[in-house]
């Protein structure tokens, strides 16, 4: 609804955003066709189970829960959805930080209902994850635990109303170009919570975006606040896609299973490209005094962050790792009494019932 | 940890005229809870004027490896669709 509220501001590249928003809805109309495409039904009695789940993912239909599918297809989609999902909840935080301190009812509206969508993308995410046959409650032990991780950003800190602006423009813009490709996942709940949540997203980097044009063009105080916010965002935010290429673990086998579609540094590059103009219109610097534009690549040359710095983060030594999971687990133990009392209603109404039943 | 809170499948009416459908799956310990969350978790920008609730262990479900055994008895029927039967020139209303 927020989404409506405000409309970009004059010149702002309506482009991208609307550019990987279409695509969404490609993946979208591309899941509806295949499935009128449809194929023949199960494996034959007799045939090799990995030749036909490999002739289903060829033939770029989805596989369903129920499915035969290789262990280690379900092992990785359960640690990446969870994880996905643990993100979404953890990402709540740095925001959740700035609710109280919003500088007007409708930002403190608008920043709210955002919140809770985090809340709705873990939960969409969890769901999709549980149709693999792990239990709610097993993925939340394994957050609390540290055995799954969240993404890295969310351990750095929000120390300005700005950082809620970058956060939505950088941070989420990130995730967006991140997650339109997983519109296309070959595992079928996967496929359909990330257009759910991408559509939502986008909600997500416009008022981010509104933000810091807003403070852009406000007093040379609070343009100093935007540009600081992107000066520390920016890198962190590159690091999101992971490490380069020849470092990452998972790639090729996720890309032939097409759960990935794009590799990192070729989804890193499609985000630096995508950021350059839309930082000219706020009036920003992007903190890269080598970013320039590559004719022969038809790209932006740039630098990579900072890699040692991610590995550092991911391993639980970032700003802030320690306060977001001593958080989640205060508020996990400080929620069980509401769990508890509901269970005990529940099953005190079920006696109810039985009884008049009788 | 509390006790294992029972799983429910939810189905949402987009709008007047259309039939429910599947949107995801929740976690509510009764049928009340589970509707004031999907309320919350599905139809945060007004996408149902109508939600459904089911125990998901109350489905049963059809099992892929069966599809082509369990709707064989469909499949040799073309007889039962319109286009099957030939209609002479010029007959109308039929």
């Amino acid at each position: 609804m927020y989404g409506n509220d405000f409309s970009a501001p004059d010149g702002a590249p309506d482009e991208a955003p609307g550019g990987l928003l279409g695509e969404v809805e490609a993946a979208e109309a591309e899941l509806r066709a295949a499935a009128a495409r449809g194929r023949r039904g199960g494996p034959a009695p007799d045939e090799d189970l990995a030749a036909y789940f490999a002739e289903v993912v060829d033939a770029e239909q989805k596989i369903e829960p129920r499915d035969w599918m290789p262990d280690a297809y379900r092992r990785t989609l359960i640690r990446q959805i969870a994880q996905h999902a643990h993100s979404e909840i953890i990402g709540m935080q740095p925001e959740g930080n700035w609710i109280s301190r919003a500088p007007s009812l409708k930002r403190k509206a608008i920043l709210l209902a955002k919140v809770q969508d985090e809340a709705g993308h873990g939960l969409y995410l969890y769901a999709a994850a549980e149709t693999l046959g792990i239990s709610r409650d097993e993925l939340v032990q394994l957050l609390l635990d540290g055995r799954q991780k969240y993404s890295s950003i969310f351990n750095y800190p929000t120390l300005s109303w700005a950082d809620v602006g970058a956060i939505g423009w950088l941070v989420d813009g990130a995730a967006i170009v991140n997650q339109v490709p997983l519109c296309r996942c070959s595992y079928g709940p996967y496929a359909r919570a990330m257009i759910r949540v991408c559509k939502e997203e986008s909600f997500h980097q416009r008022q981010g975006y509104e933000i810091l044009h807003t403070l852009a063009h406000g007093t040379p105080e609070q343009q100093a606040m935007a540009q600081e916010a992107v000066d520390r965002w920016w890198y962190p935010s590159l690091a999101m896609f992971g490490p380069p290429d020849g470092d990452s673990t998972h790639s090729a086998q996720s890309m032939a299973w097409k759960i990935k579609r794009f590799s990192n540094d070729d989804l890193r590059q499609r985000f630096v490209d995508m950021c350059v103009q839309q930082a000219e219109i706020l009036g920003l610097r992007i903190p890269d005094a080598d970013l320039r534009w590559n004719e022969e690549r038809q790209a932006y040359d740039y630098t990579q962050p900072d890699y040692d710095e991610l590995m550092q983060v991911i391993s639980g030594n970032g700003p802030c790792n320690r306060e977001r999971m001593a958080h989640r687990r205060a508020a996990h133990a400080d929620g069980s009494w509401v769990r508890e009392a509901a269970a005990a209603y529940a099953a005190k109404r079920a006696g109810q019932k039985e009884t008049v039943a009788a | 940890m509390t006790q294992h809170t029972p799983l429910w499948e939810v189905f949402v009416r987009a709008r007047r005229g259309l039939s429910h459908t599947h949107v995801g799956s929740l976690h509510a310990p009764d049928a009340e809870l589970a509707l004031r969350n999907a309320r919350d978790l599905y139809t945060r920008r007004q996408e149902g004027v109508s939600i459904w609730v089911v125990p998901a262990g109350a489905i049963t479900a059809s099992s892929p490896d069966e599809k082509d055994a369990f709707f064989d008895p469909a499949a040799d029927k073309v007889y039962r669709h319109p286009t099957f039967y030939e209609v002479p020139d010029g007959v109308a209303h039929l």
